[in-house]
C-alpha cells in the first residue's frame, strides 16, 4: 500500500526545463506546490570539464531514470526495430536537461504558428505534404510574446534583438517577429572564426547574427558571466553562468516557501477519481517505497516521451486507454526535430575552436521557415544555419578523414595531427511536420526496472523533410566554401529515434478531436490536468524548442493561478 | 604549428624523463632556469617506459593482444608517441570493469577470434606477427572480410578504434592519454576553467595546460586528491 501524504494544491511531475519554470508563477501566487523530480540536486562541483563523462558516458551522476527507460524505435509499424540507443539524450536532476543542454534560447518565428494558413495563402493548400496532420496553433506569436519576454528576463537570456516593436535591427535576426524590448543581456561574444563565417555570409548577401542563449554574457541576477571554457556541450556550468532552472526559477520558487522539492521520486501514475473523472494526485516511488500525493491540480512536466508514457500508463475506469486518451490522441502528432544531415567542412588553417560553447555562434535565417520564396521549390519550411566554437580532444580526433587517408595507422595519425583543429560541423535545424503514421505508444515487450513498458517511437522522415534537408545542406556547404573551406562532407539524415528535440504526443489545440490539451495547456478531457513541455507543440520551426516550451509553461501556470477556482474547484 | 608539441625543448625533456626516470631527470634539469609549470604540476605523469600494469579485466593473453592492436591503430612514429605510450589498452582494461562492461564479452570473443584468424592466415597469434602482418589482419577486420567474428569483424574493429581513440585522447584520470601524448599530438591546449576572447583568436596559441580536470580541487573531495595515479 502506498503511504498517503497530505494533500497539496499542485503537484508538478518533473522539475526540469519546463516544470522548473511553471513552479515559479504558481509559488508566487501563493499556491502550495510539490515538485517531484526523479533526479537529485547537482552543484558546480559536479560539473567537471570531463569530455569522456559528459559526452560519451551519459552523466552517471544523477539518478538517471531516463537511462533505464530509453524509448525503442522503428521507422514504421512493419519495419524492424532500430538498435536501441545506449544512452538517453536527456538527464534527470533538479533543473533536468537545462543543466547540460546547449542553452540556445530561440523564439519561434511568426510563420511557425500559422503553417497551414500561411502555406495555403501563399502557395495553395496542395503544398501541404501528403499525410501531414499539422494544424495552425490556436494562437499566434503575439499571444506568446509576453511569456517569451517573461522567461527571457526571469531565466536570463543573452542575445541581439532583430525586431523591437517592428523596428528592424540588422545586427539581430531580421526575420524574427516583433518583441517588446531588447534581450536582458547582450549576445555572447563571437570568435575570430565565427566572425569569419559572418563575413562570408554577408558576401553571399545573407544576414548573419549571433544566436540567443540562456547563458550570462555578463553577470546577471547574482550569477557570474560565461567563462567560455569549452565544456558546456552536455556539461553543467562550473560557475552557474548557464541559466538552468536549477539556478534561476527553481531557487526563486523555493524562496517563496511554497515549493517543496522531492528528489529521487519516480512518478508511476497520475491517479483519477473514478466518480468525477478528475485527477486526484500522483503515485510515486522513492527509495523503494510507494507514496500517494493527493493534489487539486496535476501539472505533467516531464520530457515528451515521459509525458506520453505516464498518461498511457495511468489507466482508470474513466480512462481505460490511458489518462486523457478517450479521444485516442495521446502519442499522436509526434515528431522529432530534423537536426540530422550535418555538413562538415575542412579548412586549410587552424580554427582554434578548442574553447567556447555551442551557443557561441553565428546564425543565418535566410533559409529558415518561410523567409524565402518556395514557389519554385518542392517542399515547405526551411532550416536555421548555425556555426559555433566547440571542440574537445576525443571528439576532435574522431573527425572525418574526408576520404583522404585511412581511418587508422600512421597516415591517419599524421592527418589528425594536422587537421584536428581545422574542421567544423554545422548544426542544421529544420522544419519538421507531424504525420498520421508517426506516433508514440507503449512498447509491447521492453520494460523499465519497475516493470512498466517503455515508450516506443514509430516514426520516419518523409519527403518534405528529405527535400528540405538536401536544400539546406547545399546552402551550408556554399557558406563554408565562401569562408575558405577546401572540402565539405554532407552527412546522412539519420533515423527518427530518441531525440533531444521531441515534440507532440499531447498536442495543444482548440479541436478536441485532434488535440489532447486546450489552448492553455489543460486537458480537454480532464479539467484539472495540465501538460507542459514540447509535447504540446504542434510545429517545430527551425529553432531549439526549450524557450518556447518554457514560455508555454509559464503561460499554463499563470492561467491556472488566474482561474484557480474553476480549474481546481471541480 | 598549433602548440608546444613541436617545441623541441619539451620533446627532449620528455625523452629525458623516459630514459633516466624521474629522479635522474630532476637532477639533470636542476640547473635549468625555469621548469615548465606544465611539467611541474604533473609529478606523476612522466613516462616510465611502457610497462605492464595490473589487468583489472582482461587475461594476460588478451591484454597482450590488445596492446599489440592499439600500437598499430595509432602507432608510435616520427609524429610522436602513439596509443601504446598513451596506455590506451590500460584505459580499455579498466573501463571494461566499469562503464564499458557491456563490451567485455565483445572483447573476449573478438580478441580470441582475431588470434584464431591470425593463426589461420599467418600461422601465429596476432601479438607475435610482424607489424605489416598485423596491419594486414586489422585491414581484414575493418573491411569485414575476416571470418569468425560475432556479429562481424567490422563491428569489432569499430569498437577497438572507438575505445583506442578514447584511451589516447581522454582525461588522464581515466588511465589513458599518459603523459598527455594524445593532447600533444593534436595540439589541444588543455583544460582551462576560464578562457579569454583573446585566447579564442585563430592565431592564438595558448600555452598548453597539462592537468587532469580532477587535479582541480573544485571537482574533487576536499583534500582527497583524484585517487588515481596515471
Amino acid at each position: 500500500m502506498a503511504i498517503n501524504l497530505k494533500k497539496t494544491d499542485v503537484v508538478i511531475i518533473g522539475l526540469g526545463a519546463v516544470g522548473g519554470v511553471a513552479a515559479l508563477p504558481l509559488a508566487r501566487a501563493g499556491l502550495e506546490v510539490v515538485g517531484l523530480e526523479a533526479g537529485t540536486w547537482l552543484t558546480p562541483r559536479d560539473f567537471a570539464p570531463d569530455e569522456l563523462r559528459n559526452n560519451f558516458r551519459g552523466w552517471p551522476q544523477s539518478a538517471q531514470k531516463a537511462n533505464s527507460e530509453i524509448p525503442t524505435h522503428r521507422p514504421n509499424a512493419s519495419a524492424p526495430y532500430s538498435p536501441r540507443l545506449p544512452i538517453h539524450p536527456m538527464m534527470n536532476a533538479v533543473g533536468g536537461t537545462s543543466l547540460h543542454y546547449w542553452a540556445q534560447s530561440w523564439r519561434l518565428n511568426p510563420w511557425d504558428f500559422k503553417v497551414v494558413s500561411e502555406t495555403t495563402r501563399r502557395y495553395g493548400a496542395s503544398r501541404l505534404p501528403n499525410g501531414t496532420t499539422v494544424e495552425d496553433w490556436p494562437f499566434g506569436l503575439d499571444e506568446l510574446e509576453p511569456y517569451y519576454d517573461k522567461v527571457e528576463y526571469e531565466v536570463g537570456v543573452s542575445g541581439q534583438a532583430g525586431n523591437v516593436k517592428g523596428t528592424i535591427d540588422k545586427r539581430g535576426n531580421i526575420f524574427e517577429g516583433p518583441r517588446a524590448r531588447e534581450y536582458p543581456m547582450p549576445a555572447l561574444h563571437g570568435t575570430e572564426f565565427t566572425e569569419r563565417m559572418a563575413g562570408a555570409a554577408r558576401k553571399l548577401g545573407w544576414h548573419p547574427f549571433p544566436g540567443p542563449a540562456a547563458i550570462n554574457s555578463q553577470a546577471y541576477d547574482g550569477r557570474a558571466e560565461c567563462l567560455y571554457h569549452g565544456f558546456c556541450n552536455r556539461g553543467g556550468c562550473h560557475v552557474n553562468a548557464k541559466n538552468s532552472t536549477a539556478v534561476s526559477t527553481i531557487p526563486k520558487a523555493v524562496t517563496t516557501g511554497k515549493l517543496s522539492v522531492v528528489t529521487q521520486a519516480i512518478a508511476t501514475s497520475i491517479d483519477v477519481d473514478d466518480r468525477s473523472g478528475r485527477v486526484s494526485g500522483v503515485t510515486y516511488v522513492k527509495g523503494g517505497i510507494e507514496y500517494s500525493q493527493p493534489a487539486d491540480v496535476v501539472l505533467l512536466a516531464s520530457y515528451t516521451y515521459e509525458n506520453v508514457r505516464l498518461l498511457l500508463l495511468s489507466k482508470s475506469k474513466p480512462f481505460p486507454n490511458g489518462l486523457s486518451n478517450n479521444g485516442g490522441q495521446v502519442g499522436k502528432h509526434y515528431f522529432s526535430h530534423h537536426t540530422g544531415g550535418p555538413v562538415t567542412a575542412l579548412f586549410p588553417f587552424d580554427l582554434n575552436s578548442w574553447y567556447g560553447l555551442p551557443a557561441q555562434g553565428i546564425a543565418v535565417d535566410n533559409w529558415a521557415d518561410d523567409n524565402f520564396d518556395h514557389s519554385g521549390l518542392d517542399f515547405i519550411g526551411g532550416g536555421n544555419l548555425w556555426v559555433y566554437s566547440d571542440r574537445r580532444p576525443i571528439g576532435a580526433a574522431s573527425m572525418s578523414t574526408f576520404g583522404r587517408v585511412p581511418t587508422w595507422g600512421a597516415g591517419w595519425k599524421s592527418f589528425v595531427k594536422q587537421n584536428a583543429d581545422r574542421w567544423n560541423v554545422a548544426y542544421l535545424q529544420k522544419t519538421t511536420l507531424p504525420y498520421e503514421d508517426n506516433y508514440l505508444d507503449l512498447d509491447p515487450t521492453v520494460k523499465d526496472p519497475l516493470g512498466f513498458p517503455v515508450c516506443r517511437i514509430t516514426a520516419d522522415h518523409k519527403d518534405n523533410e528529405r527535400k528540405l534537408g538536401a536544400f539546406i545542406q547545399d546552402k551550408m556547404a556554399q557558406w563554408f566554401m565562401e569562408a575558405g573551406a577546401i572540402a565539405v562532407e554532407k552527412g546522412p539524415m539519420g533515423t527518427m529515434g530518441p531525440s533531444t528535440h521531441a515534440y507532440g504526443g499531447t498536442r495543444m489545440g482548440d479541436n478536441r478531436e485532434t488535440n489532447v490539451v486546450n489552448r492553455f495547456g489543460f486537458s480537454h478531457e480532464v479539467p484539472n490536468l495540465g501538460v507542459v513541455g514540447a509535447s504540446v507543440m504542434g510545429t517545430s520551426g527551425a529553432h531549439n524548442p526549450t524557450l518556447t516550451a518554457q514560455a508555454l509553461a509559464w503561460r499554463t501556470a499563470e492561467h491556472l493561478t488566474r482561474n484557480w477556482r474553476s480549474i481546481a474547484g471541480g | 604549428m598549433p602548440d608546444g608539441s613541436d617545441d623541441p625543448r619539451q620533446l627532449s625533456r620528455r625523452n629525458l624523463f623516459k630514459h633516466v626516470g624521474i629522479a635522474g631527470a630532476a637532477a639533470a634539469l636542476s640547473g635549468a632556469p625555469a621548469v615548465e609549470p606544465t611539467l611541474a604540476q604533473t609529478p606523476a605523469a612522466p613516462a616510465a617506459p611502457p610497462r605492464r600494469e595490473a589487468l583489472e579485466t582482461l587475461t594476460a593473453a588478451e591484454g597482450e593482444t590488445l596492446e599489440a592492436i592499439v600500437a598499430r591503430l595509432i602507432p608510435s612514429d616520427e609524429n610522436g608517441p602513439g596509443a601504446a605510450e598513451a596506455r590506451a589498452a590500460h584505459y580499455i582494461d579498466r573501463a571494461l570493469a566499469g562503464p564499458l562492461r557491456g563490451s567485455r564479452t565483445a572483447y573476449a570473443d573478438g580478441l580470441a577470434a582475431l588470434d584464431a584468424y591470425s593463426q589461420a592466415k599467418k600461422s601465429a597469434p596476432f601479438a607475435k606477427l610482424s607489424a605489416s602482418d598485423q596491419d594486414a589482419m586489422l585491414t581484414d577486420l575493418e573491411k569485414n572480410v575476416a571470418t569468425g567474428f560475432t556479429p562481424n569483424a567490422a563491428a569489432f574493429f569499430t569498437l577497438l578504434r572507438t575505445h583506442t581513440i578514447q584511451g589516447t585522447f581522454c582525461d588522464p584520470y581515466y588511465g589513458g592519454n599518459a603523459n598527455f601524448v594524445g593532447w600533444d599530438l593534436i595540439g589541444y591546449p588543455g583544460i582551462r576553467l576560464a578562457v579569454s576572447a583573446d585566447d579564442q583568436r585563430m592565431a592564438a596559441r595558448p600555452k598548453p595546460v597539462r592537468e587532469s580536470a580532477y587535479d582541480n580541487v573544485t571537482f574533487t573531495i576536499k583534500g582527497g586528491g583524484h585517487g588515481h595515479q596515471p
